[in-house]
């Protein structure tokens, strides 16, 4: 067991966990918070994603462990009184069908928005396509989702 | 994933008592390929060993026309480093073209080339750069360090603290995806040097990264595209599997090829 305190959407969480246990499984069972998904636990699909210490990262292939003293934001941890900009544009788009692969698309929409703006480059729709290529949506196709992205960036 | 023992120690010699005393220790840097193995029970180590937690592991400095980067230094910092871009950009484009954004904000260097899997990125980068790898105990050069699929000089025990890049005259990397995996079914990176051309090839050969003696000497002569189609790419030694036979693999080193020479420029 290896004793691990981080911070997840803004609290202190603490735990006794098995050296093999995952972030993701830290967050899902130990936390209870079931808003980060886990799709394929191969890292490809992406559902899991959450950021870490800013960073959008595989929750699934990362031990809970190595993470003492992280800040960890999950899907939970957007909405601050009311809907972060993304959900919004993902509800006003209709960015989403059966919305299993949504929270991972969240997150990491978020963090390409926050990579691009920090590095001052232009998020086009090719760019968002092609950092989205870790995240995998088997319902509705992408164009939905890219316009969502899309628009959260022009109001993040 | 079976049970295992995480440690985090905060200096090599910790890590290196901590691989000691361990029935079976394998060494975590960034977790996107041992966790996954570990997943499918291809890899059942009884301890895990963080190497995150020691100080310098993921430092990137320059000095002279060399950049040393640290071993736990993440694809995206690599990507993203103005002093691995001031050496070598090539690197780099390489580093930024690894996996997908979440992958290359945990996936490291260091990692990457101790795994040296066949389909892997920089284990080309490094040996076509002829590379110097550092460990805890010595320093390998590229061309001795990859001896096989999914096997290096490593001993047991021994640590890749930083890999050394000195900056080539020009270079460049091409890759053919394979469509579904993302993986490279064949990559070639070029480099010209004061000792000539340097090829190396990832993804193709049956024992993994390998240099193509011919392209070497046909673009150490005449750096450019053109001299790549009077170089006979034998499929002797390739990989067949369902994705591509050992002839198209053979086809395509000289089309990545071509396409890095034109694009090193």
């Amino acid at each position: 067991m290896t004793s691990v305190t981080m911070t997840v959407n803004g609290k202190a969480a603490s735990g006794d966990v098995p050296g093999e246990t995952l972030l993701s499984d830290f967050l899902r069972e130990h936390l209870r918070l079931t808003g980060t998904h886990v799709g394929c636990d191969t890292s490809q699909c992406g559902a899991c994603v959450v950021h870490v210490d800013g960073k959008a990262v595989k929750s699934c292939t990362v031990l809970a462990a190595s993470l003492d003293g992280a800040e960890v934001t999950t899907v939970e941890g957007l909405a601050n009184g009311e809907l972060h900009p993304m959900q919004v544009a993902f509800n006003e788009n209709h960015g989403l069908q059966c919305g299993f692969c949504t929270p991972g698309m969240i997150m990491s929409g978020i963090d390409m928005i926050n990579r691009y703006k920090a590095e001052g480059k232009e998020l086009t729709d090719d760019a968002i396509r092609h950092e989205l290529e870790g995240n995998i949506c088997r319902c509705t196709g992408y164009h939905n989702i890219v316009r969502s992205i899309k628009d959260a960036a022009a109001s993040m | 994933m079976y049970a295992v023992n995480y440690h985090k120690p905060a200096s090599i010699e910790d890590a290196v008592a901590a691989i000691g005393g361990a029935d079976e220790a394998k060494i975590l840097a960034g977790g996107q390929t041992l966790l996954p193995t570990m997943k499918q029970h291809l890899a059942a180590p009884s301890d895990v060993i963080d190497i995150r937690g020691i100080g310098g592991m993921t430092d990137i400095a320059v000095r002279g026309d060399t950049v040393t980067i640290g071993a736990a230094a993440t694809h995206a910092a690599v990507a993203g480093s103005n002093e691995v871009g001031s050496v070598c950009p090539a690197l780099a484009a390489l580093a930024a073209g690894i996996g997908d954004p979440a992958v290359r904000h945990m996936g490291t260097i260091g990692g990457s080339i101790a795994n040296n899997d066949p389909a892997a990125d920089y284990p080309a980068g490094l040996l076509a750069l002829g590379a110097t790898i550092v460990t805890n105990n010595r320093e390998i050069a590229a061309d001795e360090f990859f001896t096989g699929m999914f096997t290096t000089a490593l001993e047991d025990g021994e640590i890749i603290t930083a890999i050394n890049v000195s900056a080539p005259g020009k270079a460049a990397y091409a890759k053919f995806r394979n469509p579904a995996s993302r993986y490279a079914m064949v990559g070639v990176f070029v480099a010209k040097t004061g000792d000539g051309a340097r090829v190396a090839v990832t993804g193709a050969g049956e024992d993994g990264v390998f240099r193509h003696d011919g392209l070497e000497q046909a673009l150490g002569t005449n750096w450019s595209p053109d001299a790549v189609d009077a170089v006979a790419v034998s499929a002797d030694g390739l990989m067949s599997d369902i994705h591509a036979s050992a002839d198209y693999r053979a086809h395509l080193i000289k089309v990545m090829a071509k396409r890095a020479v034109a694009a090193a420029g």
